[in-house]
């Protein structure tokens, strides 16, 4: 039986959809068996930022309404064959999914695959508690920022209420994932720290990813960035935040503040 | 701008810090309460109410989310003319009720 993960937020932009592609492919590459699910139907992106954009058949909607088999809208990686997607519909109303269905999806891929990644859409209408519905685990993304933070908190407070497990009184596992962290920024007191952050959401830290160049070149070129350049510090940090979710103790390691003024001048190029 | 404005200016993330957990705590309050603390309001200015005469607004139920555990905070003002009304052997003449802790 595989684990059910949610990637949530609330807020829009803050990295849902770099964070799943980045952490399922981490999570491959160490051997799990994978599935990442784009539930954003009708702003589906997944797709484009795995590099799988021309590959789409059929999608969560077609399997959700019966009109084709799991396994005829399932795209396997090119580059891992352990990672597949499950893409949302594009030009489909979000009402289409209804909650039978998903359930259904879920638990049938709950068989097939060690992990099951929902990437939630933005929001915290119907897309996103239906992404989060079936979740063993949940992965906030929050930038250190007001309105993320504020946002992760109200996401926080749905998972404790809105989720299958949170219905049966049981625990959901929350993890923060702090992204786009700029630790020279927050050394000098122009950025929320990560304490803060963790202190005002209580929840425990997956991990920190910096602020990195890399994630918008990966992108670019429809790659998760942990696998189209698996050195940039952001994608050690994934790599590190996919660790943890398999239960290894990994310490945290809080993005190094840049250099002087060497750094400061030739800066900007720090992947 | 003046150089004492510039210094000021910079340290904007405390500014954060502190709005956040100001307006959060508020939220949590408004958002958070449940048909539980609803009940537990009801059911607490009832109790009140058959020995003292509290205003409804007088009962304030606040649950905080903690790491580990959650706290149920009871906030009770109670008139300052109570000690006259309140039984003798009860502590008279106190107006808030101290916060009682909930596991979560």
């Amino acid at each position: 039986m595989g684990k059910v993960l949610v990637v949530t937020s609330g807020k829009g932009g803050v990295g849902k959809t770099t964070s799943t592609a980045a952490l399922g492919a981490a999570l491959a590459r160490g051997g799990e068996n994978v599935v990442v699910i784009d539930f954003d139907v009708g702003l589906r992106n997944l797709d484009l930022v795995m590099g799988a954009e021309r590959r789409v058949v059929f999608d969560l909607i077609n399997v959700v309404q019966g009109d084709a088999k799991l396994a005829q809208a399932l795209i396997r990686d090119k580059r891992i064959d352990t990672l597949s997607l499950l893409p949302a519909s594009q030009t489909r109303d979000k009402d289409a999914l209804t909650i039978e269905g998903v359930d259904k999806v879920i638990a049938e891929l709950r068989e097939k695959f060690d992990w099951v990644i929902c990437d939630s859409p933005a929001g915290i209408e119907r897309g996103a508690l239906l992404a989060m519905r079936n979740a063993d685990l949940a992965v906030v993304v929050t930038n250190p920022e007001v309105s993320s933070v504020r946002d992760s908190d109200r996401i926080i407070g749905m998972l404790d209420s809105k989720t299958l497990r949170a219905e049966k009184g049981e625990r959901i596992d929350k993890h923060l994932l702090v992204t786009r962290y700029d630790a020279g920024r927050a050394a000098r007191n122009e950025m929320l720290k990560v304490e803060d952050v963790l202190e005002i959401l209580s929840i425990p830290l997956l991990g920190i990813i910096p602020e990195s160049e890399e994630v918008l070149k990966a992108s670019n070129i429809g790659s998760p960035v942990t696998l189209n350049n698996p050195n940039a510090s952001a994608s050690r940090a994934y790599f590190d935040a996919a660790r943890r979710l398999k239960g290894d103790k990994v310490d945290v390691v809080v993005p190094m503040q840049r250099p002087g003024l060497i750094g400061r001048l030739f800066g900007r190029r720090v992947a | 701008m003046n150089l004492l404005e510039m210094f000021r200016k910079k340290n904007t993330a405390p500014v954060a810090r502190d709005r956040l957990q100001v307006m959060l705590a508020h939220e949590r309050s408004v958002i958070g309460k449940s048909d539980l603390l609803a009940t537990l309001q009801e059911e607490i200015l009832a109790v009140i109410a058959k020995h003292v005469t509290v205003d409804r607004d007088a009962v304030q139920i606040k649950l905080d989310r903690g790491a580990s555990f959650s706290t149920l905070e009871i906030d009770v003002e109670v008139p300052l003319d109570v000690a006259k009304t309140v039984r003798p052997g009860d502590k008279a003449g106190a107006d808030k009720a101290a916060g009682v802790a909930a596991s979560a």
